[in-house]
């Protein structure tokens, strides 16, 4: 359904949705002219949850940044303190031996399952569907637990270090692993009986919310938005990093542009993500998970350096200006939620609000990620 | 390639590219070993770099085209890259203190197969710092101008909405200048 | 007289009783079915098997204070849970739970039963409007049109039983369909082929009667907070839930009675309360399930299925049905 037909000035009333609601999980507040249930002009208000992640990386020391990494986004930690690592360890020209490598990719595709899963869960619970949250969860705690036992912390990770890993994987590790891959799945194919069929979910999500390839350039939108859109774009693949060159995976992308699309992206890239776990398992080097040499006091050279990386959202980027000393002299923080979430204000125009909700969750929002 | 056509028609807005060029290409050159690269630092920090082009390692700093120009010429510089098909990954700044100066980095990449990261640069006096917008070319540049305008105080001239966006309604501060005192 | 006065304080009293005890062990029985469906325990903690926690809850939300919002319509905000709970109540009174219970038999029990629930759309409207929230009246505008859109196949079903069988009391309705399963309304015979349908229509619409999941779209709660009932807190609140409940037992009865004999045992022995109890909770269990399985419809979506589906099928039956009576 779109497009109010004739908005009477003076009709309209203001709707603020959030910064408590619901449907944005968590301090997220869009303030939308409403004609009914038509959207006329939405203004989205960030800054709720807005903690300065960038001046804190000013002030401290590259490791002292780097348990920061992990509050922008709790579902999917992993992922952005590897682009910090990754950032720092080219800027200071670290050398990372190929365990540890492997163990990262290991670990942040099993971080990317677990954030998509609970998008899952959360997404079908926006369109007011209770039960498949919990069997998404289910898993999620699988992974949780999985993680915890050798990272130590169960969202907020610190486990990546300068040029290798904090703790080794241990047997128990790999053989949870190993069981995991069949079960997510199984899980997997349970999750499709279970929604991707049902017809009211398929009819609220066909052809609502449509993001245009060309508006996903203007806003700079990357990940499973982009790739919603017919977008071919996966970090991963276009400017390889870490040993993800030696994967074999597949991008999922679909040309329909709708809410549905970004959900099959997203259920594909789960399957996709089982199949880089499993041949990192396989291909596992041993070997030490920290290089022999290593600077003692993390100092990269003068220089303005660029890292992507495919976080479970989108492309994350870190960018570290250094001035030769143990602090960074600019640190910023390119979150990938935050272009996705730019195009909403134009996209839900004229929607009525719950698609325009359905659209919302369909863009995977994490607020603190946002908001940095 | 599209490196190589948007190196070309970015070269194109510098009136007198041959000694911008020349120099840079040395001063990469440099930058590769280890011992260049500590001069080259010594030199940034006395004076700011000059306008022009330069083609960097992607596997050293992560991009391959680094643009520095002049305020005047960055909606040019926009339109080519916009033109090329790039898509806006940021818009950030840096506060060179030492130099009186802001800087605004926007950062550009691309969704094909034909990777190539541009970065575009342009310096403001710290004392009244004014960039056009780029949001008129990008929409997803709004956000990133706003924020921009939250963190360094600088203004974007024919920005539609330029109120804060992750900082309060009413904050008169700017947190990431480097004279900022909470 | 004064006898007659007890029968009905007794009956009254008899009614709110079922109704609240449904009500809470109806949430109980929400809960614990939920639990199972999304493989977690529910309520389990107080008393056996979470026995307690219906009265434990109850006692909350008696003891929490009511908060009236500022600017709110105080009157309205304070009549609309009451006439949300009292109809559901009323309507107890005329529903035989067997062919000796009943508070009181009316010749005219289906059309007393659809007077009073049409009520519940009101106490939507002026919960909605009086506590003076956006939210509130978007939900309100939408639970009324949800409301007025489903009763009218609702009713043109009704209508098409009550040509069928001749009678608008619910005894008699019952009575017409005793002696086994074959004589069910449900089941099709020579002068009524299109029962099935029937059955099927009038399940969808208790459904959205009651604001039930896939169409609680009154209170959809990831876009509307909680829709009608976001400013009510203690005993407002709970009793809009209670209210809920109280609908969901009626419209689980008049299926009963309409389409599934009543009190009659499928097989045509020993009829009695028990098979009316087992068969509205058999529905009720259905409908739990239903709300844990389905996610929320749209509201265009939802007014497409009735007006563009619903009503033209029902309509359509109606017709027929007429003209197979005509004919035999």
């Amino acid at each position: 359904m779109s497009g109010p037909i004739h908005i009477q000035p003076g009709e309209t009333f203001i709707l603020n949705v959030g910064p408590q609601h619901p449907a944005t999980h968590g301090v997220l507040r869009v303030k939308m002219e409403m004609d009914g249930e038509y959207i006329v002009k939405a203004e989205t208000v960030l800054g709720y949850i807005h903690r300065m992640h960038e001046l804190m990386g000013e002030n401290r020391t590259y490791p002292q940044v780097l348990p920061n990494l992990s509050r922008l986004d709790y579902l999917g930690a992993l992922g952005y303190t590897h682009g910090h690592v990754l950032a720092v360890e080219r800027a200071s020209g670290i050398e990372v031996p190929e365990r540890a490598e492997y163990i990262r990719v290991i670990t942040v595709e099993l971080n990317r399952v677990a954030s998509h899963l609970f998008w899952f869960g959360a997404f079908v619970m926006d369109l007011g569907g209770f039960t498949p949250l919990m069997y998404a969860i289910e898993d999620r705690e699988y992974i949780l637990d999985m993680l915890e036992a050798v990272t130590g912390s169960r969202l907020t990770y610190c486990y990546y270090r300068f040029g290798g890993l904090y703790n080794d994987i241990d047997d128990e590790f790999i053989d949870r692993a190993r069981a995991f891959i069949p079960r997510m799945r199984k899980s997997l194919k349970k999750y499709d009986a279970l929604v991707t069929g049902n017809i009211i979910f398929r009819k609220r999500l066909e052809g609502i919310g449509p993001i245009s390839a060309e508006m996903c350039r203007k806003y700079g939108a990357t990940g499973p938005v982009a790739r919603g859109s017919g977008i071919n774009f996966d970090v991963r693949k276009n400017e390889p990093y870490s040993v993800y060159p030696e994967f074999d995976f597949d991008v999922p992308v679909y040309d329909e542009c709708d809410s549905l699309a970004r959900y099959y992206v997203r259920m594909e890239e789960m399957e996709q993500s089982l199949r880089i776990i499993e041949q990192g398992l396989d291909k596992l080097p041993e070997g030490p998970i920290m290089p022999k040499k290593k600077p003692k006091l993390i100092k990269p050279p003068v220089g303005d350096y660029y890292q992507a990386v495919e976080t479970a959202r989108g492309s994350f980027g870190i960018r570290i200006v250094s001035d030769g000393t143990k602090n960074a002299y600019r640190f910023k923080l390119r979150s990938p939620t935050y272009s996705n979430m730019s195009l909403f204000d134009e996209a839900c125009e004229g929607m009525m609000i719950m698609d325009a909700l359905a659209l919302m969750g369909s863009l995977d929002l994490v607020i603190p990620e946002i908001d940095r | 390639m599209i490196k190589d056509t948007v190196l070309q028609s970015l070269r194109g807005l510098f009136p007198d590219p041959e000694p911008v060029v020349e120099e840079i290409v040395t001063e990469a050159a440099e930058g590769d070993e280890a011992e260049g690269e500590k001069k080259k630092p010594a030199k940034k920090k006395k004076e700011p770099r000059n306008n022009g082009v330069i083609e960097h390692d992607y596997a050293q700093y992560g991009y391959d085209i680094d643009v520095q120009l002049d305020p005047g010429e960055l909606l040019a510089a926009v339109m080519i890259i916009d033109k090329a098909g790039f898509f806006l990954e940021s818009v950030t700044g840096v506060d060179w203190i030492k130099e009186e100066q802001l800087e605004v980095v926007y950062d550009f990449s691309r969704y094909d197969f034909d990777t190539c990261r541009v970065v575009i640069r342009t310096r403001t006096p710290r004392a009244k710092p004014k960039v056009p917008t780029i949001s008129k070319i990008y929409p997803g540049a709004n956000w990133h101008e706003r924020e921009t305008h939250d963190f360094f105080g600088i203004k974007f001239d024919g920005h539609p909405h330029l109120v804060p966006l992750l900082l309060p309604e009413d904050a008169d501060f700017h947190p990431l200048l480097k004279d900022f005192k909470p | 007289m004064s006898l007659t006065i007890l029968n009905a304080v007794i009956a009254v009293v008899i009614a709110i009783a079922f109704a609240a005890l449904n009500a809470a062990y109806l949430v109980w029985a929400e809960r614990r079915g939920a639990g199972r469906i999304q493989r977690r325990p529910g309520p389990n903690v107080n008393g056996p098997l979470g026995l307690l926690q219906p009265p434990a809850d109850g006692l909350k939300l008696m003891t929490k204070q009511l908060i009236i919002p500022g600017g709110a319509d105080k009157a309205l905000f304070m009549v609309a849970p009451v006439l949300a709970m009292a109809p559901a109540i009323m309507s107890f009174v005329t529903i035989p739970f067997s062919e000796n219970i009943v508070a009181r038999s009316m010749n005219i029990g289906v059309l007393m039963i659809f007077a009073f629930a049409s009520l519940g759309a009101m106490s939507i409207l002026l919960a909605g409007w009086g506590s003076r929230n956006k939210y509130g009246v978007m939900a309100a505008v939408r639970a009324v049109s949800q409301n007025i859109s489903y009763e009218i196949p609702m009713l043109i079903t009704v209508i098409t039983i009550v040509m069928m069988t001749g009678t608008m009391d619910l005894k008699e309705l019952v009575a017409g369909q005793s002696g086994g399963i074959w004589n069910w309304n449900l089941v099709p015979s020579l002068s009524s082929p299109l029962m099935p349908v029937a059955f099927l229509i009038f399940f969808i619409c208790t459904l959205a009667e009651t604001n039930r999941a896939p169409f609680d779209l009154g209170e959809a709660e990831s876009e509307l907070v909680a829709g009608f009932h976001t400013e009510y807190g203690s005993m407002g609140f709970g009793l809009f839930f209670m209210g809920e409940y109280a609908n969901i037992v009626i419209g689980a009865s008049l299926i009963t009675i309409l389409f599934l004999g009543g009190w009659g045992c499928p097989l045509g022995l020993f009829p009695g309360v028990w098979w009316f109890l087992l068969k509205i909770y058999l529905l009720i269990f259905s409908f739990i399930w239903i709300r844990w399985t389905f996610p929320r419809t749209t509201i265009y979506g939802l007014l497409n299925l009735s007006w563009k589906i619903l009503i033209p099928i029902s309509l359509f039956n109606l017709l027929f049905t007429a003209g197979l009576l005509k004919v035999f």
